[in-house]
């Protein structure tokens, strides 16, 4: 039985050679279950990739249904683009791009053990993402004045298949708006731990992980806005 | 018996400290939640076999004379609905998956246990959600949720019914998530990827299926949900959207979940043959990487549910061919199961029971739906009984047969407590024949062509339902049986000693039930698993 494996002793935690000793030596934000805190970074990192997979075959339904659907009817998805604001959906994707470059700063200034360039580049971050949906909801605004939201009130003199385009543009984006507010949320609270100065070279785990989500929620809306917006640019307005 | 109890203090049994319902509920260690977990899938096992007997109580007569053909569709539906999310996708990887896993592994808890404890709250949350379904009236789509039904006739709770799926599912992404990080970050040292017990395979294999399908149910229900809900139609074809495209999102995910439901079986299979023979797995590479086939398989297969569906023809043929495939790897590990036993020590205790149950079990579900996945045969055999009974050896042949008997296997390491062996044997053997005699007509019905989802029938079909129902009754109390002695041990059972069975493995190594940190000290991995022949060790491959 014992044969399996050799099983090697923790020293006694009071002896001062053994675990105790180890164990002064373990970083404070290292959890009971890892062996050190390369392992615990590892982990963390590996999760969140293997979380994002998951949020790619989420998304990947709804592409799915695009691509078929926009295959199906190629005139209603050409003219339902046509309906869409592309300015307000390039700004947005400006101000998206802008909020990753901060992440990433904040990112390398946990890694320097800057806690003021983490701040303002957090800070920075939650203003780019709610301007984005500040401009979001305005957009919708829109789409509700002029009748193309799908259902009863939708324009009847547009074809019905618009009706397919507008759902999976309200349920695309709208999806994608609530991964930014989770996103904020999430931010905010690393926002608060950065305060503290929780970061440093030897620990930066959380806020890397979660600029992993924040990256992915705008590389989401890069896929979506071509998609979406510019598909039939080239119908002219 | 007071020894006994001292001996479990002083090795702060993970049972033991801290006390109180509160140090449960907010646990983080794996093996509490996977205790949490075992009640609650218990409880829907029970709930979703209530239904059942209601379904073969109906089909006792060939006129609809028990309920109303409205109540008959909503038995059907909760049965469905209950068994495969709330009790068969959760049963082995939460329970023994989770028990297990980080003690295979050699190391203290999974990756993440917070997460793991939020894997179960999301479980209850959803559960509590399908019950209160339940309590307002059901639900009556069928558990394939098949469209525009669902989205616009229909009049019961499927938005709600949609929502505890859908929150049931991240449950389920949340413990393949964490499986996955735990078997690449957090092994001991010396425990390479080919000295992992099959268990871990089988479950690492499994949950890359968790990750990569559960997601497509998630946005699949939601697309159902908002155009039921809101009105954001995209499968509408009043609009000129497609219901087929909706069958195709389903069994994307709905295929690859029955791999969720066996694989891990097939992880606990393999791990008991090998204990039971006092062998080496025959194979060992090759049912590893079986594991891994299956899983990758089973993506490519989910055309063979839409062949009357107006899928293409050549659509039809390929994946047909692919289905096919799956059998290779299926047969791989079977063959390499009976190789094990060959010529091994068998012992006769009730474990072994339950392994040879599963395997006979498995392989007529298995051969069986190699008939499913031919193209000709299936237009005739398509919605028939016979379908029925093919997923039911599977699901409850062999995933739940696999269930329990891993139950049977861990259940001294689990709770420190032995169970009655003979009892063990007395319920083996009942639930295989219940089992039989419950499902092996229903191929026959099938063949014959009485279709499933109705609630009469012609007359000259009753003696093989009735045959049917009274097998439902042995199963229902071969499971209750069981239920009632592992209960029983928990209070009365003698005190397990932590390697019943003499067998190999990192979980044998440790007491029964073991620490909290699950080994008293850190453990190191020096040779290959089921190292039961050490003069006969060669590493092959």
């Amino acid at each position: 039985m014992a044969d399996a494996s050799h099983l090697h002793a923790h020293g006694h935690p009071s002896t001062p050679l053994g675990a105790g000793a180890a164990h002064a030596e373990h970083h404070p934000r290292q959890q009971h279950h890892f062996y050190s805190m390369d392992q615990q970074l590892e982990a963390s990192i590996l999760g969140m990739w293997i979380f994002l997979v998951t949020e790619i075959m989420f998304f990947g339904g709804l592409f799915m249904a695009y691509i078929v659907y926009r295959t199906a009817y190629p005139d209603a998805w050409a003219a339902g683009s046509n309906h869409l604001n592309v300015l307000m959906g390039g700004i947005n994707t400006l101000v998206l791009i802008c909020s990753s470059v901060t992440m990433a700063l904040a990112v390398r200034c946990a890694q320097i053990g800057s806690r003021r360039g983490q701040v303002v580049n957090l800070i920075l971050t939650i203003l780019f993402g709610t301007v984005f949906l500040v401009v979001k909801y305005f957009e919708y605004a829109e789409k509700f004045e002029h009748h193309l939201v799908p259902g009863p009130h939708f324009d009847p003199a547009l074809p019905a298949q618009q009706q397919i385009f507008f759902a999976l543009y309200f349920i695309m984006t709208g999806i994608h708006a609530a991964h930014m507010v989770v996103g904020i949320v999430l931010m905010l609270i690393i926002l608060g731990m950065a305060w503290k100065g929780r970061f440093g070279p030897d620990y930066y785990g959380p806020i890397e992980v979660s600029g992993l989500y924040w990256h992915f929620v705008d590389i989401v809306w890069i896929f979506l806005f071509p998609l979406l917006y510019l598909l039939g640019a080239h119908l002219g307005h | 018996m007071t020894t006994a109890v001292a001996v479990a203090e002083e090795r702060h049994s993970y049972l033991d400290a801290p006390y109180g319902i509160a140090a449960w509920l907010l646990t983080k260690d794996h093996k509490r939640i996977a205790m949490l977990y075992l009640i609650s899938i218990t409880v829907f096992f029970a709930v979703g076999g209530l239904f059942a007997a209601g379904v073969r109580l109906e089909l006792l007569t060939p006129k609809g004379d028990f309920v109303t053909p409205d109540v008959y569709n909503k038995l059907f539906t909760l049965h469905g609905i209950v068994m495969i999310f709330f009790f068969l996708i959760p049963s082995i990887p939460a329970t023994l998956g989770n028990f297990l896993i980080p003690i295979m592994c050699g190391t203290k808890d999974l990756a993440f246990p917070r997460i793991n404890l939020l894997s179960w709250y999301l479980y209850v949350i959803g559960g509590l959600l399908a019950v209160g379904v339940i309590a307002g009236g059901g639900v009556d789509t069928g558990w394939t949720f098949y469209t525009p039904y669902s989205t616009t006739a229909s009049t019961t709770n499927v938005a709600l019914t949609g929502m505890a799926a859908f929150i049931a599912g991240f449950s389920s992404i949340l413990t393949g998530f964490n499986f996955i990080v735990t078997v690449h970050r957090m092994r001991a040292p010396g425990l390479t990827w080919f000295r992992l017990p099959l268990f871990v395979w089988a479950h690492y294999a499994t949950s890359l299926v968790m990750i990569l399908g559960t997601p497509v149910i998630a946005i699949t229900l939601t697309l159902m949900m908002a155009e039921r809900t809101l009105g954001l139609a995209v499968f509408d074809p009043k609009i000129g959207g497609d219901p087929v495209l909706f069958q195709h999102l389903f069994w994307f995910y709905s295929h690859p979940a029955v791999y969720i439901m066996i694989l891990p079986g097939m992880g606990v299979i393999s791990e008991m043959v090998a204990a039971v023979s006092r062998k080496q797995v025959f194979g060992y590479s090759f049912v590893a990487f079986s594991s891994l086939a299956i899983a990758i398989l089973g993506f490519l297969v989910w055309g063979h549910h839409l062949f009357v569906s107006s899928q293409s023809i050549y659509a039809g043929m390929v994946f047909s061919i692919i289905t096919m495939l799956v059998a290779v790897p299926s047969a791989v590990k079977t063959f390499n199961w009976a190789a094990t036993m060959y010529k091994g020590s068998v012992t006769w205790e009730s474990p072994t029971y339950w392994v040879i149950g599963f395997m006979g079990l498995f392989l007529i579900g298995g051969l069986t739906g190699l008939f499913l996945a031919t193209l000709g045969l299936d237009i005739h055999l398509t919605d028939t009984y016979f379908v029925v009974a093919h997923f039911h050896y599977i699901m409850v042949g062999g995933a739940i047969m696999a269930f329990l008997g891993g139950i049977h296997f861990w259940w001294p390491k689990m709770t420190g407590k032995m169970y009655p062996d003979a009892m063990g044997k007395v319920t083996a053997i009942l639930v295989f024949v219940g089992f039989n005699l419950t499902f092996f007509p229903q191929f026959v019905l099938g063949y014959m062509g009485m279709p499933r989802r109705y609630h009469s029938y012609p007359e000259e079909w009753q003696v093989l339902n009735v045959l049917s129902t009274a097998g439902a009754g042995v199963l229902g109390l071969g499971y209750t049986l069981t239920f009632c002695y592992l209960v029983w041990s928990l209070f009365k059972g003698k005190t397990a000693p932590a390697n019943p069975w003499g067998a190999k493995g990192l979980e044998w190594e440790t007491s029964s039930p073991p620490p909290t940190f699950n080994f008293d000290a850190d453990p190191v991995v020096t040779e290959p698993a089921y190292n039961y022949k050490p003069a006969q060790e060669v590493h092959v491959g």
